[in-house]
């Protein structure tokens, strides 16, 4: 109970930093890609703000050893640099300078009560169900498999 | 033309930030807003699904308790077609599933750690949504 109390106003301080930071707002995220037309500097601030705090703030975290709800903290572990990071990166900003929507502005703007948000939500899950279907399909291919590795 | 906010978008990611490393504090976890959802895909039965479920409603619920504060829902522009958002939303699905994060687990909470694969994702998914603005706006739309 307590675990989802505190996710819950987690995420509630989260879209709120969201909301305010302009990241929600596809018009702000395109104009900020936009550099040579009507560019809007403003996200550059969020991510400064948005790192500056969580670098400092993580290593404190860190320094607790462990969680206060959970027995460890559940960090990847990967260091390569694959084709898949790179191409699926470069996939995601194509089609989040197509609708200005990215997975974390696009989640409080749902709360605004309007439509577009609806329609590219969707989309998202869509895509990641896609590639959750793809992959299952591989991994169920013996040859696919043996290809990939 | 949208207006340049440096203090509130300086404040709106501080918050970010903090919710970020309270997460990381309380549940062990990573911000990251696609790892979150994609996790919810899953079977509900797993005792993964209610702390994602209650923080995702959370940030649907955000604008709202924002307007019981301020009087005003917050207001946002969307000036792009239907079809766009649908195609832009598929491949946003497709490239953050594929590429293992997106603004928030990558941008910064991959960057924070001083993650190679966060870096280098975040260059890439910045240098394609500028190009794709570019191509979009003064090559084929312009």
């Amino acid at each position: 109970m307590l675990k989802t109390l505190s996710a819950f106003a987690i995420g509630l301080v989260f879209g709120t930093g969201i909301m305010l930071s302009g990241m929600a707002n596809p018009a702000k995220v395109l104009n900020f890609f936009d550099i040579f037309g009507t560019w809007d500097p403003s996200l550059m601030f969020v991510m400064g703000g948005a790192l500056i705090v969580t670098a400092i703030g993580y290593r404190l975290v860190f320094r607790m050893g462990h969680p206060l709800l959970a027995d460890g903290f559940s960090l990847p572990t990967r260091k390569d640099l694959d084709a898949k990071l790179i191409g699926g990166s470069a996939i995601f900003g194509i089609g989040w300078g197509l609708s200005g929507f990215c997975p974390g502005g696009l989640v409080p703007a749902l709360g605004l009560g309007r439509m577009e948000p609806v329609v590219a939500a969707t989309a998202i899950v869509v895509g990641m169900i896609a590639v959750r279907i793809v992959n299952r399909l591989r991994a169920a291919t013996p040859a696919a498999s043996a290809n990939q590795a | 033309m949208t207006e340049f906010t440096p203090v509130m978008s300086l404040l709106g990611g501080a918050l970010i930030g903090i919710a970020t490393v309270v997460l990381m504090g309380i549940h062990g976890r990573i911000a990251g807003i696609n790892g979150i959802v994609g996790g919810l895909l899953t079977s509900p039965a797993s005792g993964d699904w209610s702390w994602r479920a209650a923080f995702i409603l959370g940030m649907i619920v955000s604008p709202i308790a924002m307007s019981a504060v301020t009087g005003d829902l917050p207001q946002i522009t969307v000036p792009v077609e239907p079809i766009m958002l649908a195609v832009g939303g598929f491949l946003v699905g497709v490239g953050t599933s594929l590429g293992s994060g997106c603004t928030s687990g990558h941008g910064v909470c991959g960057i924070a750690r001083l993650s190679a694969r966060s870096i280098v994702a975040t260059l890439t998914f910045m240098a394609t949504g500028l190009l794709t603005v570019y191509l979009t706006r003064h090559v084929i739309g312009g």
